[in-house]
C-alpha cells in the first residue's frame, strides 16, 4: 500500500509506516526526577490550597508535591491514590487548565501554574510501573456488591468496597474494562496501554472478579442483581449517541465519533486504519476534538470541526482547541449542518452560517458547504440502558450526593448521572463516594 | 568608570577580587588562567614545610547542598593544604609574579608550630618575590589534627605568638587566616593584630557534615564507608562571614586593622557588602570552583556599576560605610515601630503570611472566605516573618508609623528614639540624659 495524504477516499496508511508510533506517542512524555524535583520546587504549599477545592477528588496536591520534593514521590503516590485510585489517568487526561491548574495561585500570578497534572503523572508512575500495590482490604464481611460498568466510576467505586472487606463482581458488556479509558480517551493521552496496566494494578487489591460481555438488560435485570447482590452500583455512563436528525444521515462515510475512536483505540497496527483526505467533524466537545485531532494524525488531509454556537459555548476547553489548531484542525464555529450530500457516500457537508437567536441558535441565510470523504458526529452522548424503575432527572440518572438513588440498595455515578462535569475525574469521585456510602449502609443494616 | 584599583595593606591589585587560597590557585596553569580572566590576586595554595609532601585522600572530598535545581549552595571539603613538592611551588610562584607584576601573589603558609620552621619557609617565600604571606590558622580538618591550621586558630596565645616570628623573620606584610569555630572572632583578631599582623582575613571554612547516607549510614562526602567532618563554604556561609568581619571593624581594638573578607562571596553584590562593613578586599573560593574564573567580569563590571551609581571613585570610599550602623540590641530604638502591609494588588492569596503568622507568631493576619488576606494592625508585632514567607517580592511591606501616632496593639504613642538601656522594664535603666 502507498497512500498519501492527498490519496482520495477513505484509505489506510497514508503515512510513512514508522510515523505511526511517533504520531500517537505521550503527548507529555515523563517528567525524569530531576525535572520533577525543579518542578515540585514552584509550588507554595498554599495554606488551604485553592486547588484542592478544584480537584473533584480533592487529592491533597500541596502535600503530595511536598514529599516529591522530599524525595518520597512512593508516598506521593499514596497520597494520590487515597483520592483518587485512578490519580495516574487522571493525571493524564484531565483538563487541568480548567480544574487544580487553573485554580493554581501561580496560575493567577504569572499564568503559569505548578504543573500538577505533570507532577501527579510522575508520583503515581512510581508505583504503577513496579506494579506496586498500595493498599490491603480489610477483614472480609462477607458482603456482595455488584458494580455495573467498568469504567472509572466502576473502578473507584469497586476498589474503595474491595478496601473496605467486600467482594465486588465487575459486570461489563464489553470485552476489556477501563470503560472510555480503554475505548474513548485520545490515544495519545493514554499511550503505550497505560488503561489496561492501570486495570491490572488496581485489581491487585483482589476481591474483585471480573465478569466481561455481560450487558444489564439483555444479559439480566436489576432485580437479577439485587437478588444475588446485596448492593448494585451503577456505572454504565452514556452508551448511546445523539444523531443530528438530518435526512441521509446513515450513508457510507458517515459515523459516530465514539465508534470510530474505539476502533481507533482497539487498532493495534495504525496504519491499517481507514481515514478519509476530507474529513467533517460536528460537535464541540471533547470528543469532537479527539475525533478531529486524531483523524490529522492518521493522515487526513483536511480536517474541519464545525459547532453551531460560539467557542465559548465549547465543552472543549481552550487548551484542547490550540492544540487541535496546533495539530492543523480547522475549527468553524457559529454553523449548523443542513444538509449532507452524498453520491453513495458522502461527499459534501452543507452548513447554515447562525447566530444567537429568540429561539436558540437561528440560520442567518448565509450557508456553505464542506467536502467530506469522512463524516463523524460528536454531538453528545445519551444514556441507555438505565433500568426501569430508576428514576431520571432530565436524561441521566437521579442520584443523592452519596450517590443512592430512587430504588433502595442501588447506587450509580459518573456519567450516567447528573451533577458534576463528564470527566474521567468527576466519575472516580463519584464512584468513590458512592462506596462509601454502600459501605456504610452494609455495616449498618448488620444483617 | 569607577576605579577598582586597590591597595590592601601596600599590596596594589587591579580590583578587589582575589582567589582564595584554595584549590584555583594550587598551581601556576591556574592562576595564569585567572590572571588571564582578569582576576586581582591570589592567595597562593597553603604551603607546608620541607620534606615529603602532604597526602589528600583519594576518594570524594567535596559534599554539597544544593536548591532544587542544582544550584549549589554550600560546599564542604577535606581537602588538605597543598599536596605538590614545595620547591614546584616556589617555583611556580616565582614564575608568575614575575609574568603579572600588577596581580596581587600573597602566600598561605601552614607549618608546624616552631619558631624554625617558620623561618625555614619564610625564607624560601622572600625567594619568590612575592607580596606577603597569609598565615593559615584556620583549616578546620586534618591539619588541626596534627596541631596546625585551626588547632592554631582558636589559640589566641598561639597566634600571637607565631604572628611574632613572622614578623619578626620576615619584611612582608602579613595577613592571619581566621578560623570561625571559635566563639568570640574578636579574640583572635585582637591576639593577631598584638603579635604584629598587618591585617586578618576571614573566614576560613566552617566545621560541617553536610549530609548522611541514609543506606551506609555514614557521613558525606564518603571514604569507604566513613566520613570526617570537613569545612563548609559557599553561599551558605556568607551572613556568618560578614557578622564575623563586621564584629572585627567596630571592635575598638580592632577597628584599625585591615580585614580581607573570605565567605561565601558569590557576586558582585555580595563583595559590596562584605567592604561596607569594613574588608579592603574580598577572598573568593566556592563561585569560582562553581562557575569557573569567567564570573570575575559580572564581579568587576557590577560592583564598579553600583560605584558609579552610588558616585563613588574608588573602593575605599566604600569600605567601613556600614559599620556605624552596626550596633548592639540594647541600642535599638524600641519607639521605631512598624506594621506589616499587604498589597492587594499583588497578593495571590496564597496563605503563607496567614499560615505563618496564625500557627507561628501572633495571629495578625486575617482570612476571608474568599481569600483576602489582611493585616490586623491590633496584633501585628512587626516581626517580618510574613515578608519572609511571602512568595511574591514586595507584596508585603513593612510601614514605620509615624511619631505621634499611636500603635493600635500597645496603645501607646510613637515616642521619639529610646532603647533598652532606658526602659523603665530594664532593671539596670539608667536615667535618660
Ligand atoms: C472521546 C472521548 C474523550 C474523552 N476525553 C476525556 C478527557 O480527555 N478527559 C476527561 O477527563 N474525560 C474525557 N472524556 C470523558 C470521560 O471518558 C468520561 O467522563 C468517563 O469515562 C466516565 O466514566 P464512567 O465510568 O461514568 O463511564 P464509562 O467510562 O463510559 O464507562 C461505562 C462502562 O459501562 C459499560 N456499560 C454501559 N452500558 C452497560 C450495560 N447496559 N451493561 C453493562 N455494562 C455497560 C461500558 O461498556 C463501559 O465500560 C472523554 C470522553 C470521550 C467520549
Ligand atoms: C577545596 C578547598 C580547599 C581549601 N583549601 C584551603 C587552604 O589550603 N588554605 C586556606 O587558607 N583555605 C583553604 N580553603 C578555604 C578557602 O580559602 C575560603 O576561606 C573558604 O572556602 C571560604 O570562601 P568561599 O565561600 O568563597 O569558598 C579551602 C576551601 C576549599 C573549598
Ligand atoms: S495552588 Fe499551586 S502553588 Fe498553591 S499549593 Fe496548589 S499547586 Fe501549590
Ligand atoms: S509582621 Fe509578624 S506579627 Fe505582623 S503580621 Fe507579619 S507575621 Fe504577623
Ligand atoms: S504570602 Fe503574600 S501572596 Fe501569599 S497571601 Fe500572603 S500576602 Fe498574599
Amino acid at each position: 500500500m502507498s497512500n498519501s495524504l492527498t490519496t482520495p477516499g477513505i484509505v489506510p496508511a497514508r503515512l510513512n509506516p514508522d510515523a505511526y508510533a511517533e504520531q500517537f506517542d505521550d503527548l507529555y512524555p515523563d517528567y525524569d526526577p530531576h525535572e520533577a524535583m525543579v518542578a515540585a520546587d514552584r509550588c507554595y504549599f498554599c495554606h488551604d490550597a485553592p486547588c484542592i477545592t478544584a480537584c473533584p477528588t480533592e487529592i491533597d496536591i500541596p502535600l503530595f508535591i511536598r514529599q516529591i520534593q522530599a524525595g518520597q514521590p512512593e508516598a506521593a503516590a499514596r497520597t494520590i491514590f487515597d483520592q483518587n485510585i485512578l490519580g495516574g489517568m487522571c493525571a493524564r487526561v484531565c483538563p487541568t487548565e480548567t480544574l487544580c491548574e487553573g485554580a493554581c495561585v501561580r496560575e493567577a500570578a504569572e499564568g503559569k501554574p505548578v504543573e500538577i497534572g505533570r507532577l501527579q503523572r510522575y508520583a503515581t508512575e512510581t508505583l504503577i510501573q513496579k506494579n506496586a500495590h498500595p493498599y490491603t482490604r480489610a477483614p472480609s464481611t462477607g458482603k456482595r456488591v455488584a458494580v455495573v460498568g467498568a469504567g472509572p466510576a466502576g473502578l473507584a467505586c469497586a476498589h474503595r468496597l474491595a478496601m473496605h472487606g467486600h467482594d465486588i463482581t465487575i459486570l461489563d458488556r464489553r470485552e476489556k474494562p477501563g470503560g472510555l479509558n480503554e475505548y474513548g480517551i485520545a490515544a495519545y493521552k493514554a499511550a503505550h496501554g497505560f488503561a489496561q496496566a492501570e486495570v491490572d494494578w488496581l485489581m491487585q487489591i483482589g476481591g474483585i472478579t471480573l465478569r466481561q460481555g455481560w450487558t444489564l438488560g439483555a444479559d439480566g435485570t436489576l432485580a437479577d442483581l439485587q437478588a444475588e447482590f446485596d448492593a448494585v452500583f451503577l456505572g454504565i455512563g452514556l452508551a448511546g449517541v445523539n444523531a443530528l436528525g438530518l435526512d441521509g444521515e446513515v450513508v457510507l462515510g458517515a459515523r459516530d465519533a465514539v465508534d470510530f475512536i474505539a476502533e481507533l483505540r482497539q487498532t493495534e497496527d495504525l496504519s491499517t486504519l481507514p481515514i478519509g483526505r476530507h474529513v467533517v467533524v460536528i460537535g464541540g466537545g471533547m470528543t469532537a476534538v479527539d475525533a478531529a485531532v486524531q483523524s490529522r494524525l492518521l493522515g487526513a488531509e483536511h480536517v474541519s470541526m464545525v459547532y453551531r454556537r460560539g467557542r465559548d459555548a465549547m465543552s472543549a476547553s481552550d487548551y484542547e482547541l490550540s492544540h487541535a489548531a496546533n495539530e492543523g484542525v480547522k475549527i468553524i464555529t457559529n454553523a449548523m449542518p443542513i444538509a449532507i450530500h452524498a453520491n453513495g457516500a458522502v461527499r459534501e457537508v452543507e452548513f447554515a452560517y447562525t447566530h444567537a437567536g429568540e429561539t436558540g441558535m437561528e440560520p442567518t441565510g448565509e450557508t456553505f458547504r464542506l467536502k467530506a470523504d469522512q463524516l463523524f458526529k460528536a454531538i453528545g452522548q445519551t444514556l441507555v440502558g438505565a433500568p426501569e424503575g430508576v428514576a431520571l432527572d432530565g436524561r441521566k440518572i437521579k442520584v443523592a450526593a452519596d450517590g443512592s438513588t430512587s430504588v433502595p440498595g442501588v447506587w450509580a455515578g459518573g456519567d450516567c448521572t447528573g451533577g458534576g462535569e463528564d470527566l474521567t475525574v468527576t466519575a472516580v469521585a463519584q464512584g468513590r463516594d458512592a462506596a462509601e456510602s454502600i459501605h456504610a449502609s452494609l455495616m449498618k443494616s448488620g444483617a | 568608570m569607577a576605579n577598582l584599583t586597590t591597595n590592601f595593606i601596600g599590596i596594589k591589585s587591579p580590583n578587589p577580587y582575589w582567589l582564595a587560597s584554595a584549590p584555583p590557585t594550587d598551581k601556576e596553569y591556574n592562576v595564569v588562567r585567572a590572571f588571564k580572566a582578569g582576576w586581582g590576586g591570589v592567595v597562593w595554595k597553603t604551603l607546608g614545610a620541607e620534606g615529603p609532601p602532604i597526602v589528600n585522600v583519594n576518594g570524594p572530598r567535596y559534599g554539597a547542598i544544593w536548591g532544587a535545581d542544582r544550584r549549589l549552595l554550600g560546599l564542604n571539603n577535606i581537602e588538605l593544604i597543598t599536596d605538590r613538592p614545595l620547591e614546584v611551588n616556589l617555583r611556580e610562584i616565582k614564575q608568575v609574579k614575575r609574568d603579572w607584576p600588577d596581580r596581587a601573589m600573597v602566600v598561605s603558609l601552614m607549618v608546624p608550630c616552631d619558631e624554625e620552621s617558620w623561618k625555614a619557609i619564610l625564607k624560601h617565600v622572600e625567594d619568590t618575590e612575592a607580596d606577603g604571606v597569609e598565615l593559615n590558622f584556620g583549616c578546620p580538618h586534618g591539619m588541626s589534627e596534627r596541631g596546625m591550621g585551626a588547632a592554631v586558630g582558636q589559640v589566641p596565645e598561639y597566634i600571637e605568638m607565631v604572628t611574632r616570628w613572622v614578623k619578626q623573620h620576615s619584611r612582608m606584610p602579613c595577613i592571619v587566616k581566621l578560623t570561625p569555630n571559635i566563639a568570640d572572632i574578636r579574640k583572635p583578631a585582637e591576639a593577631a593584630k598584638r603579635g604584629g599582623a598587618d591585617a586578618v582575613s576571614l573566614i576560613n571554612t566552617i566545621n560541617s557534615i553536610t549530609s548522611v547516607n541514609l543506606d551506609t549510614f555514614s557521613p558525606e562526602p564518603m571514604i569507604d564507608g566513613k566520613g570526617a567532618h570537613g569545612g563548609y563554604c559557599g553561599p551558605a556561609v556568607k551572613p556568618i562571614a560578614l557578622n564575623m568581619v563586621s564584629e572585627i571593624a567596630r571592635s575598638p581594638e580592632t577597628a584599625d586593622l585591615p580585614i580581607s573578607g573570605i565567605g561565601g562571596v558569590t557576586t558582585w553584590r555580595d563583595a559590596a557588602e562584605f567592604m561596607t562593613l569594613g574588608a579592603g578586599n574580598v577572598q573568593v573560593c566556592t563561585a569560582a570552583m562553581t562557575y569557573g574564573f569567567g564570573i570575575i567580569k559580572e564581579l568587576t563590571a557590577g560592583l564598579s556599576q553600583y560605584m558609579d551609581q552610588k558616585g563613588f571613585t574608588s573602593v575605599d570610599q566604600l569600605v567601613g560605610r556600614a559599620v556605624p550602623n552596626v550596633t548592639d540590641w540594647q541600642y535599638l530604638n524600641l519607639n521605631y515601630v512598624t506594621k506589616a502591609k499587604i498589597n492587594q494588588d499583588l497578593c495571590i492569596s496564597c496563605g503563607r503570611c496567614f499560615a505563618a503568622c496564625e500557627d507561628t507568631s501572633h495571629q495578625a493576619i486575617s482570612m476571608s472566605p474568599d481569600r483576602v488576606f489582611e493585616v490586623i494592625d491590633e496584633e501585628c508585632v512587626a516581626c517580618n516573618l510574613c515578608v519572609n514567607v511571602c512568595p511574591v517580592q514586595d507584596c508585603i511591606t513593612m510601614e514605620e508609623m509615624p511619631k505621634g501616632a499611636v500603635d493600635p496593639r500597645t496603645g501607646e504613642v510613637v515616642g521619639d528614639y529610646g532603647n533598652w538601656t532606658t526602659h523603665p522594664n530594664n532593671p539596670m535603666a539608667k536615667a535618660a540624659e
